[in-house]
């Protein structure tokens, strides 16, 4: 189980570097692709069933096929060169990126408090992954579900009104 | 059992990736494709504070962070087609009209 762990989150550091470093915008999206199939495992290993498949379904299969039809669309080019070279934007850049990281890490040091909560492992395993997230999303959080549906329906009509290919009128106005 | 340290660990790691790519990448979509890192980091610091805590509010917190990324991946790459329509690039650099 440990070791599945170190494996899989090993993985998923190296998709994500991948994505850091590949010049080519469809390699990047497709290792991003891997390093989200690998955070899926991480997750079930995390006894988080219901995210696991969500994840797959909604991010690895959903958003990131989005990406790669709006690259493929596009025909966007490699970038001419290595991202990295001696300029100083992008040293402040890493050098931002490490002490964001090194601050996190000794975040992280830091001893768990709080009082613990009603969902331990075994009433999950119990009740399933599932019907747990969805009795606590149409009870306890049901206004921010309904407030999120709105969001969606307004990307939805956003996204068409920005993306409509502009007819031109008789006039040349577009339209 | 997995220390909730080496899951903190492996999180900050893939969310300072991410903002590595932020800024160094030049490419708008690589830029995107490195905040959808960013938003993962943050959904797994989530899940495994959730387990170690015996607590659901992690993981409802991580199903609307997914939702909110998909609205957000939508509406930005609608923008980003409409860019390319107008400027034929999509190098960050190049696009400056907001640039003082």
């Amino acid at each position: 189980m440990d070791l599945m762990f170190y494996f899989f989150g090993g993985l998923a550091v190296l998709g994500a570097l991948a994505v850091l470093v590949l010049r080519s915008p469809v390699y990047c999206a497709l290792a991003l692709v891997g390093s989200f199939f690998c955070l899926g495992v991480v997750y079930i290993l995390l006894n988080s069933e219901f995210i696991a498949a969500v994840q797959v379904l909604v991010y690895a299969g959903a958003i990131m096929v989005l990406f790669l039809f709006v690259i493929m669309l596009l025909n966007v080019q490699a970038e001419a060169r290595f991202p990295f070279t001696g300029r100083l934007p992008q040293i402040t850049g890493l050098a931002l990126a490490v002490s964001i990281l090194t601050q996190l890490v000794g975040l992280f040091r830091s001893p768990l408090v709080g009082p613990k909560g009603v969902y331990p492992v075994e009433r999950i395993a119990e009740e399933g992954s599932v019907e747990v997230v969805g009795q606590l999303l149409f009870t306890d959080y049901v206004l921010a579900f309904e407030v999120i549906s709105i969001l969606l329906l307004v990307a939805v009509v956003g996204a068409v009104v920005l993306a409509k290919r502009r007819v031109k009128s008789e006039t040349g106005e577009n339209a | 059992m997995i220390p909730l340290g080496h899951i903190l660990i492996l999180s900050g790691l893939l969310f300072s990736i991410g903002v590595a790519g932020v800024i160094l990448r030049r490419n708008a979509i690589v830029v995107f494709l490195n905040i959808e890192l960013m938003l993962n980091g943050v959904n797994l610091a989530f899940i495994g504070f959730a387990t170690r805590m015996d607590s659901m509010v992690g993981v409802i917190f991580v199903f609307f962070v997914l939702v909110v990324a998909a609205a957000e991946a939508v509406v930005g790459l609608a923008i980003m087609l409409e860019i390319f329509r107008n400027k034929e690039t999509l190098s960050v650099d190049e696009i400056n009209l907001l640039k003082w």
